[in-house]
């Protein structure tokens, strides 16, 4: 086994798997957010339309959303591969246990906040990303240029309470995912210091709030916009 | 006080075992957790049936034997080793469900008594510096400065009891491991050998079947000897530094 093989298969090196897809995925909500932001613009869509043909059609951006794709499924196989270890590790539970004596609730159920973020996004894939490249999608012309009319599909989605709902619920979801993924991240990569592991648990929590709440506000404001 | 204990009896390490129901009466809050079990344990003595096994020795809360799962938390309610736990953490007609550490690095021996000689193979596989006898060196000799001293301190009043392990809800000795790298890595004679040492130590750590770490803080929260989280920071950096630097290819 080559060390590099050894280092990452062993319990440390999985973690810090775990630890560089999720920080990589944080950065990628951000650049997502920034994006979906332009859905409230108040132009019927005209910037989220022309934001999405440019990224869609930008060789790099595409590159990373390959990456991205592949980082999603890491994070997901690994924690699926360390939960499986770790449960070898306790065979035989405890008939009681006081978990909230000495840990937070998201901090123990990662896994399982994790598998629902996984179901929200084969239903987000579904519902937007397959549409938007493969589906029958309307268009609509600006300044004489030709656009895949994503808006409206989005627009339409969101009249539905129900996909609403989903939409809201699965970014508390993420919300507990993130107030506990974020700083644990770094305190897998080793970074760990009284000067700046404070700033790191605020912001930390900061951005579980900040970043799940404009992504829920959008197909709010859009189910608002259309009743 | 009249205390229920639900208690964990298993003959060996083979047998299945279950709980057992005892109620105790006349149990002074002063008493010790341990000496509330003795009490019980005389008592089970003198009507010819088998006293529960537990570990214990110095009973001063600094050699790390004694263990017991109490009520949901490693060495019970306070943040202190079982026989510095007294029973006044307790009211008169409570249920205590007494279990031991349960992982599969710790394989019950009998009743509460648990094997942890898998910390012991740890250490072995790197915990210590290879020093050759010779004259006692100078005092002063070595300069360390006090915060890196007390730092490296604060790691080695670790007794290795594995309250870290029974904590964790993926029975991980991280906190453990952290704790024996971190006192020797921070110290010039421990640094010597500080890289092999984490690779060392992980590697037998995780033949032993150790789980992972979640970074849940709970080994921290119940460590009796108050072993800080950043201990785990430490030895990941060690671990991927050296990795990252040894001649092991």
């Amino acid at each position: 086994m080559s060390w590099v093989s050894k280092t990452l298969n062993s319990t440390l090196g999985k973690k810090l798997l775990m630890a560089l897809t999720g920080l990589f995925l944080i950065l990628f909500l951000v650049v997502h957010l920034a994006g979906n932001l332009q859905l409230l613009l108040p132009d019927e869509g005209k910037s989220f339309n022309i934001y999405a043909e440019t990224m869609a059609s930008n060789p790099l951006i595409r590159a990373v959303s390959i990456f991205n794709f592949g980082f999603i499924a890491l994070h997901a196989i690994y924690s699926a591969i360390l939960t499986r270890h770790n449960k070898k590790s306790r065979p035989v539970g405890y008939a009681m246990t006081k978990g909230s004596a000495n840990s937070t609730w998201s901090s123990r159920n990662m896994g399982i906040l994790g598998s629902l973020i996984l179901v929200f996004i084969l239903i987000h894939l579904r519902g937007f990303w397959y549409e938007f490249k493969f589906g029958e999608i309307p268009y609509v012309t600006y300044e004489g240029v030709t656009y895949k009319n994503g808006y409206a599909v989005v627009s339409a989605a969101f009249e539905n309470i129900l996909y609403v709902i989903v939409y809201v619920v699965s970014m508390a979801v993420l919300a507990f995912h993130l107030s506990h993924g974020f700083s644990s991240a770094f305190q897998t990569l080793g970074i760990n210091h009284k000067k700046y592991t404070p700033f790191i648990q605020k912001v930390g929590v900061g951005f579980a709030i900040l970043v799940p709440a404009l992504f829920a506000l959008i197909p709010i404001i859009m189910f608002l916009q259309s009743s | 006080m009249n205390l229920t204990l639900k208690v964990w009896r298993q003959k060996n390490p083979s047998d299945k075992g279950g709980f057992k129901t005892y109620t105790i009466s006349g149990i002074s809050s002063d008493m010790s957790f341990l000496e509330m079990l003795d009490v019980l344990n005389e008592d089970l003595s003198d009507k010819g049936e088998d006293p529960i096994h537990f570990d214990h020795d110095c009973r001063e809360g600094i050699c790390g034997m004694c263990s017991l799962y109490i009520n949901g938390q490693p060495h019970g309610p306070q943040q202190t080793t079982t026989c510095q736990l007294h029973m006044r953490s307790f009211s008169d007609g409570d249920t205590i469900t007494i279990e031991p550490w349960r992982a599969s690095a710790f394989p019950i021996l009998k009743d509460l008594v648990v094997d942890r000689s898998s910390f012991d193979r740890i250490i072995q596989a790197g915990g210590y510096i290879s020093v050759n006898t010779g004259g006692v060196p100078d005092a002063n000799e070595i300069p360390i400065p006090k915060v890196i001293s007390d730092e490296s301190f604060d790691a080695a009043t670790c007794i290795g009891c594995g309250a870290c392990v029974a904590a964790c809800k993926n029975a991980s000795a991280m906190l453990f491991v952290s704790a024996k790298i971190s006192q020797l890595a921070l110290l010039p004679q421990g640094k010597v050998e500080k890289r092999e040492r984490a690779e060392k130590m992980v590697a037998q750590m995780d033949a032993e079947g150790f789980g992972a770490c979640t970074n849940t803080g709970a080994c921290a929260a119940e460590c009796p000897k108050e072993i800080k989280l950043s201990n785990i920071a430490r030895m990941n950096r060690e671990y991927f530094s050296a990795s990252l630097s040894t001649e092991n290819v």
